[in-house]
């Protein structure tokens, strides 16, 4: 074993265990700082594959600006502290179970399938520039059908909020 | 002697411990610094002398002294509380704080970490201070704290994007988001002659609302809410916050030097020096707003972000990809 793979260990365990901890706690606040941390050690797996650009945009993203914007929701309608919050009724338990597990078999058939025993060389790292070169240049539709499915989401946020 | 002690700083084992020292040291000292500086510039400009006793000279060990009496006092933590998240929030606030120091480029070969994305990497890093504001606010259970953390974190969402957006602003001037290529590419007189000089407003004005500095204070609005996040903290804990803010002021200074004033650059005899001169003057401005301006209204503070300095920065930002693309000289 590597430096490289005992460091994804590292990241591999903490991230799971928080991830665990974020459906497991019993309290929706630790739940949204269990997701800090997961989503962090997502960003360190980025670092690991040399590609820091994706992970300090995760940090950006996820830690800063998501992660904020769930836990200001959270305070904004309930986050008694100390007493726990349980609304977890057995039907979203199950509901929950059935998501989670579909996502884990897809997402386990289709990496598989399109990898499968095949070992990925080591590359150096991602220069920015050719990141940017690549998206702009290569993906400029799937790019942009992107932002309008985010305009499509921002549109129906606003319509949902009015209430006229 | 110099030859010799170059070959030790070759070693990475040397050099690493080196560059963590010089980073704590810079850590240390400027944000005291600043701080004494706000007592004694906030002092004159109210017609009064402010500390005059502390270390004999004008009161200038006065924040020393301030640390001393923080470290002696009771460390409380509330009954209601919820103790573990208590007890991190300071060091989640603090220690991103300490580790954008070691990503700026203090003078042409000065970088202790230099990165391809290192204007990404402090935009990052001060995201995560929030969290710990954050998480102080909620874990009080004090209601002047929670909405003291609902204003901090409906001010940093809004905040952030300004920020982002003159930053991106300036890593298309510059062709590249390493902190030490933006800053080569710059003349001594940085990107404040010509458009970017709206990015420059924009980022200051975004940054002084990250940091929730006056006219951006709401979060801790003292007349409303005691002291928002920090109402139940004491001792160490306390001072951990504060040195934050510190801290932030000065990393804050230091990235807007670097993006728009041209860095450690200077008209003759280039060094961390010019670096400090400009962050030491960017620290006085903060300074001299918290005692010149009231403090803003919620409502007014959000409708700037959203209706004023968005609109600005993305405009800014579609000036400057025009000038780069049609190759029109900043």
């Amino acid at each position: 074993m590597n430096g490289q793979e005992v460091a994804f260990l590292i990241l591999a365990v903490i991230g799971g265990l928080a991830g665990l901890l974020v459906v497991t706690s019993r309290n929706v606040v630790h739940a949204a700082l269990y997701l800090v941390v997961a989503l962090a050690s997502v960003a360190g797996v980025y670092l690991l594959l040399a590609a820091p650009f994706v992970a300090f945009v995760q940090v950006i993203i996820y830690v800063g600006a998501i992660v904020v914007l769930i836990l200001f929701g959270i305070m904004l309608t309930r986050a008694p502290v100390g007493r726990r919050v349980l609304d977890n009724t057995l039907r979203a338990r199950v509901g929950a179970f059935v998501v989670g597990a579909g996502v884990f078999i897809m997402f386990t058939v289709f990496l598989g399938g399109a990898f499968g025993d095949e070992r990925i060389e080591n590359q150096g790292a991602t220069a920015t520039e050719a990141l940017g070169e690549s998206l702009f240049r290569n993906y400029v539709l799937p790019f942009e059908a992107v932002s309008v499915l985010l305009l499509a989401a921002l549109i129906g946020a606003i319509v949902l909020a009015r209430r006229d | 002697m110099i030859d010799a002690a170059r070959d030790l700083l070759d070693n990475y084992w040397v050099l690493m411990p080196v560059k963590v020292l010089a980073v704590l040291a810079i850590f240390l000292t400027f944000p005291l610094v600043v701080g004494y500086m706000e007592h004694k510039v906030m002092a004159h400009m109210q017609a009064r002398l402010g500390p005059m006793e502390a270390g004999r000279f004008h009161g200038v060990l006065q924040l020393v002294a301030d640390g001393i009496k923080f470290v002696q006092k009771e460390s409380i933590i509330p009954k209601a509380a919820d103790k573990w998240v208590f007890a991190l929030a300071p060091a989640v606030a603090l220690i991103p704080a300490i580790l954008v120091f070691g990503f700026i480029p203090y003078g042409p070969d000065l970088v202790p970490i230099r990165s391809d994305v290192g204007l990404f990497v402090t935009l990052a890093l001060s995201s995560v201070s929030v969290i710990g504001v954050l998480m102080a606010a909620w874990s009080s259970a004090n209601k002047y704290s929670l909405m003291g953390g609902i204003r901090a974190a409906a001010q940093l969402i809004a905040y952030e994007l300004p920020l982002v957006l003159a930053a991106a602003a300036v890593a298309m001037q510059a062709g590249s988001a390493d902190l030490a290529v933006i800053v080569e590419r710059q003349g001594w007189w940085g990107y404040i002659v010509g458009p970017l000089v709206i990015g420059f407003f924009v980022y200051g004005t975004a940054a002084l609302a990250e940091l929730t500095r006056p006219p951006f204070d709401m979060p801790v609005a003292d007349s409303e809410l005691v002291f928002g996040h920090l109402t139940e903290y004491t001792g160490l804990r306390f001072a951990f916050f504060l040195l934050t803010e510190y801290a932030g002021i000065v990393s804050q200074s230091a990235i807007a030097a670097t993006l728009f004033l041209g860095g450690w650059k200077g008209p003759f005899l280039d060094g961390p020096w010019w670096l400090a001169a400009k962050v030491l003057a960017l620290s006085f401005v903060v300074i001299w707003a918290r005692s010149t301006y009231p403090r803003l209204r919620e409502d007014q503070l959000q409708s700037f972000a959203w209706l004023r300095l968005v609109p600005v920065s993305l405009a800014l930002l579609l000036v400057v990809g025009f000038l780069k693309v049609y190759e029109v000289g900043i």
